[in-house]
């Protein structure tokens, strides 16, 4: 199967970076009109492979590795997509 | 005095931190390699020291964290055993969840590196009885990621439970309440993002890392 992590920093935590590409975009709406974003958030995408073919164990096991590895959930939250 | 300092795949401090601890304590150091699954007999001090172990990939100090050692570091925080994480080593404990709190990109999204003022706020603590009264001291400081961060509750709890050990003077990174390093609430954990390890003679400009040392050393001769 598929795996798919989308990981952020949680609502509430300031996310200077998205902050930063928010602030060029504005700041580039002279030339290219891009006044109206706000919000941005930079985040992470990861892929993998898993061999098992049991969806709900897929996701399971996904879990358990956001936990303890690839989000920190004290300051990011993450979604999980298995296909 | 026994003392280890961790290494880590991308550690730059572990010599600096090895030569402090001897040349402050006059200790015996070892080093021990992140894929070992014991530590040396009879510790008094285990340092993580700063660098940056595993590229920084993923989260700075997060691969690390997970490192064969880290399971026994955790072991022998829990036995009382002093642990001191500096800079990429504060960020490690963090991530193994030895220290509350978490440590983010800098507010202003530069790289600091300078020297810095930073208050004691915690005369209290193994790591800084030997700082007498004096009410600031300089160490140097370098990173990405010193932005330290905890939720409200959270931040409340460290305060309340005095575990805030150092203040900055001038917040260089936008960590909240100037938080430059915390203990754990037994008082055997540190963690901070200043070197210590790198000023403790004042031929490397400040050697008011010194008495941070001099205080691990008071504690055993006392005991």
């Amino acid at each position: 199967m598929k795996a798919t992590v989308h990981i952020f920093l949680k609502a509430g935590v300031l996310d200077v970076q998205g902050k930063a590409v928010e602030g060029a975009l504005n700041g580039l709406a002279g030339t290219a009109g891009w006044s109206d974003v706000a919000n941005v958030r930079v985040g992470k995408v990861l892929e993998f492979d898993l061999k098992s073919t049991d969806k709900a164990a897929a996701e399971a096991e996904v879990k358990s590795m956001c936990e303890k590895l690839l989000a920190n959930t004290v300051i990011e939250s993450y979604r999980i997509e298995v296909a | 005095m026994k003392a280890a300092v961790l290494v880590f795949p991308g550690s730059n401090c572990d010599r600096d931190c090895k030569v402090a601890v001897e040349v402050t304590t006059g200790a015996q150091v070892s080093m021990v390699w992140h894929q070992d699954t014991s530590l040396p007999a009879g510790l008094d001090l285990i340092v993580v020291p700063g660098g940056f172990s595993y590229g920084d990939y993923l989260r700075c100090g997060a691969m690390a964290s997970l490192s064969p050692v880290m399971a026994e570091v955790v072991k022998a925080a829990q036995r009382g055993v002093s642990v001191v994480g500096i800079c990429n080593g504060f960020q490690i404990l963090c991530e193994a969840g030895l220290l509350p709190g978490a440590l983010m990109r800098n507010a202003g999204l530069k790289y600091v590196c300078k020297p810095i003022e930073l208050t004691i706020e915690n005369r209290n603590t193994r790591f800084t009885s030997a700082y007498g009264d004096k009410s600031s001291v300089w160490m140097t400081q370098g990173n990405g990621d010193g932005n330290f961060f905890a939720d409200a509750e959270t931040l409340k709890a460290i305060e309340d439970n005095h575990q805030v050990v150092f203040r900055y003077v001038e917040n260089p990174n936008g960590s909240v309440n100037n938080i430059a390093g915390i203990m754990n609430t037994e008082g055997n954990v540190l963690g901070m993002m200043p070197h210590p390890d790198r000023a403790f003679e004042p031929a490397l400009g400040s050697a008011d890392g010194a008495p941070l040392f001099h205080s691990l050393m008071r504690v055993l001769q006392a005991a």
